[in-house]
């Protein structure tokens, strides 16, 4: 889609959302957010870029496969339950720093599991619009 | 006893780096790992023979009473020693058969699988386990039958052992959980002094029939014998492995193994010698029918497990000791024939046994390890199969069911089998040789070795018998009555009745090799009337259920997108409605007050809804859409779920960028059906909205709040470090669902894009896959 406007306001929102998407993902535990709702705004922003500049500067911007971004964050969630077990709790017991981090707060990983969904939704949601941008004609 | 299966596994896993490694080898390295645990195990032969039993259990479903417990006593001992044994042997005439195939390394490993699940199979001792370790066998050896997965033969002879097995691991898996019922105890050691109440129990004829079912499929008796010799498309060291020590014993391993729970009621002695004596002679009928070496031998392996049946079947001190003499002989005397027809195959370039001849002068080594073995599968002496012959003759005198007809059947089977044995012996080595296609010479050392070593194990047995067998035998056989059995066996019992019947069988089985050829032309009919038999139903069975699948999905998935969301809503509705009108109570329902706000919103959405209906193009219905999801959001956020308003925004931002990557795809809007066909859409349309409209009341109006909320609300912050609790329950909560969940989701999205690539492709568009 050739539009200047929908293209210099692509300029300027996209590193808004995906910064936007970003704090979704950290700030989830406690206020409204979270690692799907992130990755969908991820996803969005992304999607802008295709709308406007075309599925080569998406994939670009992307930088990785989305299926790679998919694969990756199933292992992500898969991995942030493994570390209890080598404590010989179950499976996926929540593990917390004592000390907050300064902007993100407190880490544990719960969180870790959330940046493996906000990446899964992320690729997934791109894996679909490249995959359909690709079949246009 | 956890160790040696799960090194076994490992083993499984680290084949294909061990072969990338040492190459041409590799069978070899491979092998030291079944061969080392054999010597372990054989280490233990003389505390297990002084009545020693080890066991090791593991918590595993604590829950449930169901442990990872292992148990190794006299039978379990001669079946692990059978498994790593021939398992090792198999393994270097693998890489020995095999050599230079691709496909060498995925051999190695679908062998090591199987026999980690084999030898896991004999040391449990919790039905659960053994039923886990079950049901791998089967899938293991799915892969190995259908190790030619190119040819269309070999993948369907795999499905049908695999299906076959299966059904019949699901009755076991029923039948084990009766007994556990019925015993109070899953522990296999521990259901033989239970035997009494087990059997004055109403449910222990269910459970029998359950079991045996389970059985008798897996050693494939009568009337399930027909997956076996399909399974003979596998390569000859797989059919070697499956077919002469594991795969089909483990079958009469549960027969033993339960006989002291199960076993000794009239129930037991008809069903299973019956079905054993159907075998026997089934098997050793068309063996006599074939001229392919290797389903000759698979025919004799049915009539074998027949014999095998009959024995455990009987159930008395003298037949549990010729089951495992008998058990003990035909996995060695089987195994060297398998794989000795697969060095002829591998060398002379046929099975046949019509194109084979004088072969004796080309490939001595490997004639005396097949010779040697058929002998001792004739039951002839010097060979350990003599001695399990006459054990045999003498144990079925004691059959106290069914005798006179098992007397017949036997003298019958084993002459014909015999004669078989003949076939196998002479034709290929000796005689005119008859000019195959390849020229023949003695095959590599890796072929000959397992061969002739087992059959030189089969003499030596044969003429040390009390020296060699008993330390083997005596334990396995006091393991399967659930007593101490005394056994005492000699090369020679004398002047017997049972060494007349040998004799006179021993004739007949001359005068039926001799009439072999003029034979196989009489048996023309006999073998179309055996087209006619169980392999009929069973193919019968699957074609109905493919056309059951091809017809439903024809009806609920005819193409038509429109079809497809009335069959689900219908359905939804139906069900759903019906739950809804028979149990839930009506309830008044206090509405509250509606703000002017509320009320704008609502009004907005139905504009919407109603626009989307009536909307003439395309881009129109998918804005009008976006109305009613963007109102979803605000009702989401009056009503403080801020996550949720959050996500269905987002949600509905990517819908309409999907639909803009769509759209121009689409063609125009146009009315194309019948009005009474919208009049129904229309009413089914309707009928959703009311359900969900009524769902939404009857959950909100619900008398008792559910726990849940003041659980979720208090333990959020306390337990999870986290205030947001909808999150908490996504990741922390309830993350193994959210696990899942994604899980899903990633398959979806690989589905989706496999499909939108292969639609580009098709039509000559985009890149292929």
């Amino acid at each position: 889609m050739d539009s200047p406007i929908l293209r210099s306001g692509t300029r300027f929102l996209v590193p808004l959302m995906l910064l936007f998407s970003l704090f979704l993902l950290v700030r989830g535990h406690n206020e409204p957010g979270g690692g799907f709702v992130g990755g969908l705004v991820a996803a969005t922003a992304i999607a802008l870029v295709l709308l406007s500049e075309g599925l080569g500067e998406a994939r670009r911007l992307l930088r990785v496969d989305p299926l790679a971004l998919v694969a990756a964050g199933l292992l992500v969630a898969l991995a942030s339950g493994i570390p209890p077990l080598l404590r010989g709790w179950p499976y996926m017991t929540g593990l917390w720093l004592k000390v907050p981090l300064p902007v993100v707060g407190k880490v544990g990983s719960p969180v870790i599991f959330d940046v493996g969904v906000y990446l899964v939704v992320l690729g997934i949601v791109l894996a679909i619009l490249f995959a359909l941008a690709e079949e246009e004609p | 006893m956890l160790t040696p299966v799960l090194i076994l596994f490992m083993a499984c896993a680290l084949a294909p780096l061990v072969h990338r490694a040492t190459g041409r080898r590799a069978g070899v390295f491979l092998a030291l790992v079944p061969g080392l645990l054999f010597a372990h195990f054989a280490r233990l032969l003389e505390p297990v023979a002084s009545g020693q039993a080890y066991g090791e259990s593991l918590e595993w479903l604590p829950g449930l009473g169901i442990r990872l417990a292992f148990r190794l006593d006299g039978l379990s001992l001669l079946f692990a020693l059978l498994v790593t044994g021939i398992g090792a042997l198999v393994l270097v005439y693998g890489g020995g058969y095999l050599k230079g195939d691709p496909r060498l390394p995925r051999f190695y490993s679908a062998m090591l699988f199987f026999m980690a699940a084999m030898l896991g199979l004999v040391l449990a001792d919790d039905a659960i386990a053994l039923f886990v370790f079950w049901e791998l066998t089967s899938v293991s050896s799915y892969l190995l039958i259908g190790f030619d997965h190119e040819q269309e033969k070999a993948r369907k002879a795999a499905l049908q052992a695999l299906f076959v097995t299966g059904a019949g691991g699901l009755a076991l898996l029923a039948g084990l959980l009766l007994l556990g019922e019925v015993a109070g105890t899953l522990q296999l050691s521990a259901l033989g002094a239970q035997s009494g109440a087990i059997q004055a129990h109403a449910l222990y004829f269910p459970a029998l029939l359950l079991v045996l079912l389970g059985a008798f499929t897996k050693s494939a008796q009568f009337p399930f014998h027909f997956w076996l010799p399909g399974a003979m498309a596998a390569p000859s060291p797989v059919s070697a492995y499956l077919h002469s020590a594991t795969m089909v014993k483990a079958g009469i391993y549960l027969l033993a193994r339960l006989n002291p729970a199960l076993g000794g009621t009239d129930a037991w002695h008809y069903l299973v010698i019956l079905a054993g004596t159907a075998t026997l002679v089934t098997g050793a009928v068309l063996a006599y029918g074939q001229t392919d070496l290797k389903r000759l031998l698979a025919f004799t392996t049915l009539s074998a497990l027949g014999t095998l049946t009959v024995l455990v079947g009987i159930s008395t001190e003298l037949s549990a000791r010729a089951a495992m003499v008998f058990l003990l002989v035909h996995a060695l005397y089987k195994a060297a024939l398998f794989l000795g027809v697969g060095a002829i195959d591998h060398e002379a370039g046929t099975r046949d046994v019509r194109l084979l001849g004088g072969l004796a002068r080309a490939m001595p080594l490997t004639a005396f390890a097949v010779v040697a073995s058929a002998l001792s599968m004739a039951g002839l002496p010097p060979f350990f199969g003599f001695v399990a012959k006459e054990l045999f003759y003498e144990a079925k005198q004691e059959a106290p069911r069914a005798g006179d007809l098992l007397v017949v059947a036997s003298f019958v089977g084993s002459s014909l089998v015999a004669a078989a044995a003949g076939l196998v012996a002479w034709r290929p080595f000796f005689g005119r040789d008859r000019g195959t296609t390849k020229h023949a010479h003695e095959a590599p050392p890796a072929l000959w070795l397992g061969p002739v070593l087992l059959a030189g194990l089969g003499v030596a047995l044969g003429l040390l018998p009390d020296l060699l067998a008993v330390p083997l035998v005596q334990p396995a056989a006091s393991a399967m009555r659930g007593e101490h059995t005394d056994v005492v066996l000699r090369p020679w019992a004398g002047m017997s009745p049972a060494f007349v019947q040998s004799l006179l069988m021993l004739a007949l089985g001359g005068v039926l090799y001799a009439a072999h050829d003029r034979a196989l032309l009489r048996l023309e009919p006999l073998r179309r009337l055996a087209a006619w038999g169980p392999d009929r139903a069973y193919q019968g069975l699957m074609a109905g259920i493919v056309a059951l699948a091809k017809t439903q999905t024809r009806v609920l998935q005819n193409g038509v997108l429109g079809w497809y969301l009335l069959v689900t809503i219908g359905t939804t509705v139906a069900l759903g409605g019906y739950a809804l009108a028979t149990r839930v109570r009506p309830v008044p329902i206090g509405l509250e007050p509606v703000t002017l706000g509320e009320a704008a919103v609502a009004l907005a959405m139905v504009a919407g809804a109603v626009a989307v209906v009536r909307a003439q193009s395309l881009l129109v219905a998918v804005a009008a859409l976006g109305v009613v999801g963007y109102g979803v959001a605000v009702v989401f956020l009056l009503f403080g779920g801020p996550d949720l308003a959050l996500t269905q925004f987002a949600i509905e931002t990517l819908s309409v960028l999907l639909f803009v990557l769509v759209l121009r795809r689409l063609p125009r809007l146009r009315v194309l059906s019948p009005r009474s066909e919208r009049i129904r859409d229309g009413v089914m349309a309707g009928a959703g909205g009311v359900f969900v409209a009524a769902l939404v009341l009857a959950a909100t109006a619900a008398p008792h709040p559910t726990p849940l909320r003041d659980y979720f609300g208090a333990a959020s912050l306390a337990l999870a470090n986290g205030r947001n609790v909808v999150n908490v329950i996504l990741v922390d909560f309830r993350g193994f669902d959210t696990l899942g969940e994604i899980t899903v989701l990633a398959v979806a999205a690989l589905g989706v894009v496999a499909l939108l690539r292969l639609r580009a492709s098709a039509g000559g568009r985009g890149e292929a896959l």
